[in-house]
């Protein structure tokens, strides 16, 4: 079957659930071949209902892991054996795991893990933000940041499709943020249960597969490393520049599943809310009230935070006055990306920010636009742009 | 964001009380009644008898703000130690309310609220409504674990925000359909639930006995 099909013609029905049951549902579609789970605190029911699906023969084989740091390594080792996997993990299991993402993208393995996006400690919080993003940001993974429910569900399924095209053959992080999207019940649409991706075929991958029954030892045993320095260094490096133009590759399948790696609402707009997750539905929240008081404002939703839409955002705020970029993080990595693409980076109001797992209101974002309006110099949107 | 064609729900509780199966049957009922709805909890690391809170969103529009309600129209109190302990997220259990707001709360008597709490509650206009929920599931349901259905017999009783069949249907659904695992504490309830009632149809019937029970059990409080 065609993956399209799957993706955006399939007819759908609607459903009433909540963004971990979502990630079942696109793992229940995705023809997963092993899923590999540390179910803990803080993690999110997906995990646990993916292995309900393995009882009701969805999967070839499921387990539990000692640890989130041999999970990832675990579902490495499927995948380099040539099986489709699927994981997730969350906040400090990301933490914990992280040596193994770089090492995911070195391997050029296309697997793909649903992080559920929580505060890290200390103090404790088990609550959504998303800093943890911030410290994915050049393991050479791609990112997905999915907005609610529905977005988690179609992005996982494209993630596989993007994921293992041959001339790209990355990890795939898609992300959500924990609570807001993974404990939130809402309207999601659903493909019908009978239809699932092609197989995943390792025939296609750039890379060997490994026959776990006779590893290949010597890769194993005699690293470059223990060769010479000289030919480690060089092989590392000009290794990360096949797989930092690997993703360069991605955009094109990107724009081809996901419709692009960013979405925009009222591009004639001049000031901008820029957002990407559960952000961005806040900043809906925030258009409307603001349209209500006569403040006309575009939204930009970023969905590929890796690779990063640079030229679409440049193209988008050619025209723009002001770009504000509300966060569910204190470090504020968005706007940081989102300075970084564009001239004239004056324009972006980084905030409002919220931590450690709190909402964001409405009120927050509705008053940074206000604020940031009657800085001296600026052009008033409402008056010059009608509705 | 709050605004007139939008009910927006606060469910104060303790852990093990249901206030996530709550607002869980709240949402599907109203889904089912052509409304959209937005439902999500808060919690800690799961713990029976910490403070737990759920949030129900409806409204004829689409809504898209997500995560707790701040400015609720309607406060659901399931237990006495929500106020009388501080075992809420939010100080006062009244924080938020929007003027002319109603709260219900879960007491066999009106409790003893402080003067100043009083005279807030009264400046604001607030409803406030009680029902003996716990005592009412034990009752009619035969257990006290119905004590969250309770509520939503309440809840129908001071805003019709969804029809009873509405009610029904998602009761049936959340207990009767497909293999649905909130967490293991909450499918450990679960079997519990269905082992006191032991066929399904009887679960939900006696389900709604507690909705109507509860409903005509709701107190309201004159200051």
């Amino acid at each position: 079957m065609d993956p399209e099909y799957l993706f955006s013609e399939a007819p759908r029905r609607q459903v009433f659930i909540t963004g971990s049951e979502a990630v079942a549902e696109a793992v229940k579609r995705a023809n997963v071949d092993i899923a590999i789970a540390y179910p803990i605190t803080p993690q999110s029911e997906s995990m646990h209902l993916v292995g309900d699906l393995y009882d009701q023969g969805y999967l070839k084989d499921y387990y539990r892991g000692e640890n989130e740091f041999a999970v990832m390594a675990a579902v490495h080792g499927a995948s380099l054996g040539g099986g489709r996997v699927f994981t997730a993990t969350s906040g400090p299991g990301t933490l914990r795991a992280m040596e193994m993402f770089p090492v995911w993208a070195g391997s050029r393995q296309p697997v793909v893990c649903a992080f559920m996006c929580r505060g890290v400690s200390l103090p404790p919080s088990i609550q959504p933000e998303n800093i943890e993003m911030a410290m994915l940001l050049d393991v050479g993974m791609l990112m997905f940041h999915a907005e609610d429910a529905q977005d988690f569900l179609d992005m996982i399924l494209k993630a596989y499709a993007v994921a293992e095209q041959p001339d790209v053959h990355l990890p795939v992080g898609v992300f959500a943020d924990g609570f807001f999207v993974t404990h939130t019940r809402s309207a999601v649409l659903l493909p019908p249960d009978d239809l699932k991706l092609a197989a995943y075929d390792p025939r296609r991958a750039p890379v060997p597969t490994f026959d776990m029954e006779t590893p290949p030892i010597r890769l194993v045993r005699d690293p470059l490393l223990n060769k010479s320095n000289f030919i480690s260094y060089a092989a590392n490096a000009s290794w990360h520049q096949e797989i930092a133009a690997a993703a360069e590759r991605a955009r094109k399948h990107i724009r081809r599943y996901m419709g692009g790696l960013l979405e925009v609402e009222d591009p004639a707009a001049v000031v901008f809310l820029a957002a990407s997750g559960t952000a961005v539905s806040q900043s809906r929240e925030a258009i409307k009230v603001l349209r209500a008081e006569g403040i006309r404002v575009g939204l930009i939703k970023i969905m590929s935070i890796r690779p990063f839409p640079v030229r679409e955002i440049e193209a988008v705020t050619a025209h723009a006055d002001l770009i504000v970029v509300p966060e569910f993080n204190i470090g504020g990595w968005l706007a940081r990306e989102i300075k970084a693409a564009i001239d004239n980076n004056r324009r972006v109001v980084g905030g409002p920010r919220v931590f450690g797992g709190m909402t964001m209101p409405t009120e927050l974002i509705v008053n940074e636009v206000r604020n940031a309006l009657s800085r001296p110099g600026t052009r008033q949107p409402g008056m010059r742009a009608g509705i | 964001m709050t605004n007139k064609s939008r009910t927006f729900i606060r469910m104060s509780g303790l852990g093990g009380q249901g206030v996530v199966t709550a607002a869980h049957i709240l949402g599907v009922a109203a889904v089912k009644d052509g409304l959209k709805c937005v439902v999500n909890p808060f919690f800690g690391a799961e713990k029976r008898l910490a403070p737990a809170e759920s949030y129900v969103r409806i409204a004829a529009d689409e809504i898209w703000e997500r995560g707790e309600v701040l400015f609720p129209n309607i406060i659901m109190i399931f237990h006495p130690h929500v106020i009388t302990l501080g075992k809420c997220y939010t100080m006062p259990f009244f924080a938020g309310l929007q003027r002319g707001g109603k709260i219900i709360i879960n007491s066999d008597r009106p409790l003893d609220l402080r003067e100043e709490e009083l005279a807030q509650l009264k400046e604001l206009g607030a409803e406030v409504y009680y029902v003996p929920a716990t005592q009412t599931a034990v009752e009619a349901g035969g257990t006290a674990l119905s004590s969250n259905i309770a509520m939503l017999g309440a809840l129908l009783a001071v805003e019709a925000l969804v029809s009873p069949e509405a009610i029904r249907d998602a009761i049936a659904e959340r207990f009767g359909g497909g293999k649905f695992v909130a967490s293991g504490t909450t499918a450990a309830l679960d079997d519990v639930l269905k082992s006191k009632f032991d066929r399904l149809a009887q679960l939900i019937e006696k389900n709604m006995a507690v909705v109507a029970a509860a409903q005509g059990r709701v107190s309201k409080h004159h200051y």
